[in-house]
């Protein structure tokens, strides 16, 4: 335990988060304590609607927290600046590239930004770990081909080869399965899992994909009305928290196999 | 193999099109002036009329410089535009510059009839344009840019500087109401655009405030490549999406700028540029971009010149017709031929 006290890469105290507009404040959930350590594969689920994605937004210094902090390595967010937290934090988001022109090199490549010089030029060093990246995700075969070629599958290989080549600690992902087929569902949550067990780095990762979750995950967050929790898998299944999150008059989740069942 | 494509033999090709370009836009002209003299002229010997000696060094070259600044400035303007809204159809004039730099100079050639007879013949000199110009696109310029800073969305800030050019334009169409025919007439001479008429005076304050928009730009390199990847990515690169916003539009409105006041605003180049480009170079790489764009709206722009000025006739036509009657059916044909558009 005091081992890994030393190696939370992650870590929130008290957080609440939500909207601030001019008149009122919207709060989302409080009390968020939870704690990510190195090299664990970390699921977010939840419904939709529920907060996970303003959980990430704070968590990734987009949007303020209400109250209460995100330490990064010990850091407090707010005073890290953006290059540095380039350097610790990548992501890969679920928006649409805005050129899909660059070649899978080239963009995998863009993840070298924080640390190349003010044109942008790569040193063998540079290159040297964004084919590392690329190895890492299987798509040497096809680094020359241009985006607007690929499959949805193939595209988010990219994008998590481009989060690796920012060289971070850790790497969160918003909804990395969306838009993809059960395979390539299950292969990509996998191939995260080998990322984090391989390089030691910590990525956690929003999804809707609970059964493969369960099964692949370190931890899991699990965010249900007001109440945020974090705990491994198993222990969460003992304790009932997958239970309480949907309404409960169409699907049940059923304990022994890990998944939702649709009620007869 | 080399990771990253290198474009050697097709910027050494644009660059000799260039020269020869140049050379062709110099010797063709009104005046008909042998191929030899306009060598002699341009090294500082002796040419077989003094005459000629005159027209190149003191007309053609200024024009073919200026032909080089405005359609490599315009090109690169029009290429940031598009990287920074996202969208294939921006051009340098989205911010609102060309409309204020018509505001400016329809206020001084329309509205001089209300300042009165003896006032308005001072008004008229070149230089007065040239400054009516530049404050009217720094005055919409500086309110799209004041809006910007309060809006995050960078499509907000697109369709902030088309309704100023829709009110600028309004304005315009008011004085035109109020004006005389040969006002008017005036005022449509300046909207055709014209490389010719610069001293090399004017040309050398207009390529130092050129020369402070493509450093900028090239500064902009970096960060443009890191936009393509969407602003909440480029963000978590580390990058000021502000500071960059900012950098790139203060380039392109010093580089459209100033086009636009010393050349009048020329239409398609800044669009139809960028478009060519990628497509013989397709990358979406602004290393390699960039300075394609500089070669090839060099280069598109001395043509135009050329088949503007109608070799050996006195006849000279509106640049601005040129531009978009040589350009427009280059890019349909590109993008019928290629059936996709590279963005």
């Amino acid at each position: 335990m005091e081992n890994n006290e030393q190696h939370i890469i992650l870590k929130t105290k008290n957080l609440s988060i939500g909207y601030v507009s001019k008149k009122a404040q919207t709060v989302i959930a409080s009390g968020i304590n939870i704690e990510l350590h190195q090299g664990e594969l970390v699921g977010l689920v939840g419904a939709n609607g529920i907060g996970k994605s303003t959980l990430l937004r704070t968590l990734t210094k987009v949007q303020n927290p209400i109250k209460g902090q995100v330490f990064i390595n010990n850091k407090p967010l707010e005073k890290q600046s953006a290059l540095d937290l380039a350097k610790i934090l990548s992501l890969v988001l679920t928006e649409k590239l805005i050129s899909k022109n660059l070649s899978v090199f080239e963009l995998v490549a863009l993840g070298r930004q924080p640390y190349t010089n003010w044109v942008g030029n790569l040193t063998s060093e540079d290159i040297f770990i964004v084919n590392q990246a690329l190895e890492q995700t299987h798509i040497e075969d096809i680094k020359h081909k241009k985006c607007f070629e690929l499959s949805d599958g193939q595209l988010q290989k990219v994008m998590i080869a481009r989060a690796l080549s920012q060289d971070t600690n850790l790497i969160i992902l918003d909804e990395p399965t969306t838009h993809l087929d059960m395979y390539h569902k299950a292969y990509i949550l996998k191939l995260l899992k080998k990322l984090a067990k391989e390089t030691g780095k910590t990525i956690l990762f929003s999804s809707h994909e609970i059964d493969l979750a369960i099964q692949l995950c370190d931890s899991m967050i699990v965010m249900t009305k007001g109440h945020v929790e974090i705990d491994q898998p198993c222990n969460l299944i003992q304790s009932g928290a997958f239970e309480k999150l949907f309404p409960k008059d169409l699907i049940a989740f059923d304990e022994t196999t890990g998944s939702f069942r649709i009620k007869k | 193999m080399t990771p990253i494509k290198t474009y050697n033999i097709p910027f050494l090709i644009l660059s000799l099109v260039l020269i020869f370009c140049f050379f062709v836009n110099i010797s063709l002209g009104s005046v008909y002036i042998p191929i030899n003299d306009v060598f002699n002229s341009l090294l500082g010997s002796e040419t077989s009329q003094d005459s000629w000696n005159y027209i190149i060094t003191n007309y053609r070259l200024p024009k073919a410089v200026t032909a080089i600044l405005v359609g490599s400035g315009l090109g690169i303007s029009g290429l940031l535009m598009q990287t920074l809204f996202r969208n294939p159809l921006a051009g340098p004039f989205v911010l609102g510059i060309s409309s204020g730099a018509s505001l400016g100079v329809a206020t001084i050639i329309l509205g001089s009839g209300l300042f009165g007879s003896a006032f308005a013949a001072c008004l008229m000199s070149k230089w007065s344009i040239v400054i009516a110009a530049s404050l009217g696109s720094f005055l919409v310029l500086f309110a799209v840019l004041i809006t910007s800073l309060k809006v995050r969305d960078t499509m907000a800030i697109l369709i902030i500087g088309l309704m100023f050019a829709s009110i600028t334009a309004s304005v315009v169409s008011v004085l035109s109401y109020f004006g005389s025919a040969e006002q008017l007439q005036q005022y449509i001479f300046w909207g055709f655009g014209s490389l010719g008429n610069l001293s090399w005076h004017e040309l050398l304050i207009f390529s130092i405030i050129y020369s402070f928009g493509l450093l900028i730009s090239i500064g902009s390199v970096k960060s443009l490549n890191t936009l393509l990847l969407g602003e909440n990515y480029a963000k978590s690169l580390g990058l000021n999406i502000k500071r960059s916003r900012l950098a790139i539009i203060i380039s392109t409105s010093l580089l459209a700028g100033t086009i636009t006041a010393f050349a009048g605003p020329i239409a398609f180049i800044g669009l139809a540029i960028p478009h060519l480009t990628r497509q013989i170079f397709n990358t979406s790489n602004h290393k390699i971009l960039l300075p394609a764009v500089f070669l090839f709206g060099s280069i598109i722009m001395l043509v135009c010149d050329s088949i503007s000025q109608v070799p050996n006739s006195d006849l000279t036509l509106p640049i601005n017709a040129i531009t978009a009657l040589i350009g427009a059916p280059v890019i349909i044909w590109l993008l019928v031929r290629k059936r996709k558009m590279i963005f």
